[in-house]
């Protein structure tokens, strides 16, 4: 059983992303993956932290490294957004120019110290390389026969760089694949869904997510996946809302890949969070459960 | 006025503004560009012209999705994300409000949490960006009651001990002073290598 230290971030332990936390927790043993929460981890300072004051979001993020340095394993996350601001932290930092020589002591501060020795991975990296399409297909206990999935990507978990091509990837298909579903490509599966905008420009995120469900939709897909906990919120939890303001009747369940594979391995629904799915996926999966 | 733009130009990327050939990939590739003001390819010919003020004054800043798309096809490497930004950051620096955008309240709403709790709660966040603006927040209402039903929405507050330890280093990172160039510019320029 391969070891990780395990950064959950905070949308995905305890807020909106809270089942896709539950979710890995719960595949990881039956997949023979340990995940060790990094104790006391803080935020990585996201997006607006490092827009306002970018070495106060890389000190966030460093904090994370440091802690994760002492344990001296992997540091897995399943969030796109912490994926991005953490590897940035550690180019950063380990350029060393006048600012990391700031970094460096603003960490001391605290008694910590990073030696540049993480390696940053996202979960889907380790599905897809540690573990592998194969491995995984030999576990599957349901096969998802018949089942047409749509893999969303979106930004951050391939660009700029991440787990797959930045435009054209294929990668999570292979998952899908291997727990015997149908993965059905779309065009839009790599468009932004406008998750940093939901907030201050409403009007134009939901014109992006209404894109990406004509897409998928367009082309037959059952349910979609996705591996980032804002594109499954946007995507989910704002359906309705796209719906309301273009006359549209999208009702596409979108679940965390994790979920999917949990479905797969023969989980129970209760112990992948389903039931957090604004769009419920229940009748979509009814045939592969229980 | 041409000040702001020679200190665009000193910061590390920042002599890649000169490299654009205005070929115009990043406006045609932004999920934004109907939205702004100036459009990505605009942004960078102001910044050019030494009208940085205008940008900065405008929502071109603040649309930017930070989906990478415009970075990962731009032929001169030029990655107009980090220079957005970088501009994001100038403009907070320099306390300009931009057309009415409200993504930098919402980002020092987040901010806030983040200092207070160590994490980012998001009701909290929701609450406080909400609070004064009373359109938004009743649009935003029936989503954040369903994902309060479905157990998405937490009220309770995060409470780490790393909280106070990142207080305490990012109090040690304001006790340097703040330098001629500020140094937080330059991370913005870091990008991210695999």
């Amino acid at each position: 059983m391969k070891a990780y230290s395990y950064f959950p971030g905070c949308c995905c332990d305890e807020g909106t992303g809270v089942a896709y936390g539950i979710s890995t927790r719960a595949i990881a043993a039956p997949l023979e993956i340990e995940l060790r929460r990094l104790a006391d981890w803080n935020c990585c300072g996201s997006a607006p932290m490092w827009a306002l004051d970018s070495a106060e979001g890389a000190c966030a993020s460093l904090r994370n490294l440091a802690l994760a340095e002492q344990a001296g394993l992997d540091l897995v996350t399943h969030c796109s957004s912490c994926y991005l601001m953490l590897r940035k932290a550690h180019t950063v930092f380990t350029r060393d120019t006048a600012l990391s020589f700031q970094l460096r002591r603003a960490l001391r501060s605290a008694g910590l110290e990073y030696g540049g020795r993480v390696r940053v991975r996202h979960l889907a990296e380790i599905l897809l390389d540690d573990l592998g399409p194969e491995a995984i297909s030999r576990r599957v206990r349901k096969k998802l026969t018949g089942l047409r999935v749509g893999c969303y990507y979106g930004c951050q978990t391939v660009r700029p760089q991440g787990i797959d091509h930045p435009e054209f990837p294929t990668r999570l298909e292979r998952l899908v694949a291997s727990l015997g579903a149908d993965a059905v490509d779309f065009p839009f599966k790599t468009r932004c869904c406008g998750a940093s905008l939901m907030f201050s420009e409403d009007g134009l995120a939901l014109s992006l997510v209404r894109k990406i469900l004509e897409s998928a939709t367009a082309r037959g897909v059952q349910c979609l996946v996705t591996v980032c906990p804002f594109c499954q919120i946007n995507l989910d939890a704002f359906q309705r809302h796209v719906n309301g303001r273009f006359g549209t009747r999208f009702n596409v369940p979108v679940l965390f890949l994790t979920q999917l594979i949990g479905i797969a391995l023969g989980l129970e629904p209760r112990s992948l969070g389903l039931e957090k799915n604004i769009v419920l996926p229940a009748p979509v999966l009814a045939a592969y459960v229980g | 006025m041409n000040d702001l733009r020679e200190e665009l130009y000193r910061l590390p990327g920042g002599e890649k503004f000169n490299l654009c050939i205005q070929c115009g990939t990043c406006s045609a590739s932004c999920p934004s560009v109907s939205a702004m003001r100036y459009s990505p390819r605009q942004v960078i010919a102001l910044v050019r012209a030494g009208m940085v003020q205008e940008v900065l004054h405008s929502n071109a800043v603040w649309m930017c999705a930070s989906c990478y798309m415009c970075t990962v096809r731009c032929p001169r490497d030029i990655q107009p994300t980090e220079l957005m930004h970088t501009l994001q950051l100038l403009a907070a620096r320099l306390g300009l409000i931009a057309d009415r955008s409200p993504a930098p309240a919402f980002y020092r709403a987040f901010r806030a949490s983040v200092k207070a709790h160590g994490r980012a709660h998001e009701f909290g966040i929701m609450f406080n960006f909400l609070l004064g603006r009373p359109g938004k927040a009743l649009r935003m209402l029936p989503v954040a009651i369903s994902l309060f039903r479905r157990g998405r929405l937490s009220l309770r507050v995060p409470r780490t001990r790393g909280a106070s330890e990142l207080a305490t280093i990012l109090s040690a990172l304001r006790q340097g002073g703040e330098s001629e160039t500020p140094a937080a510019l330059t991370v913005a320029q870091g990008g991210v290598s695999a």
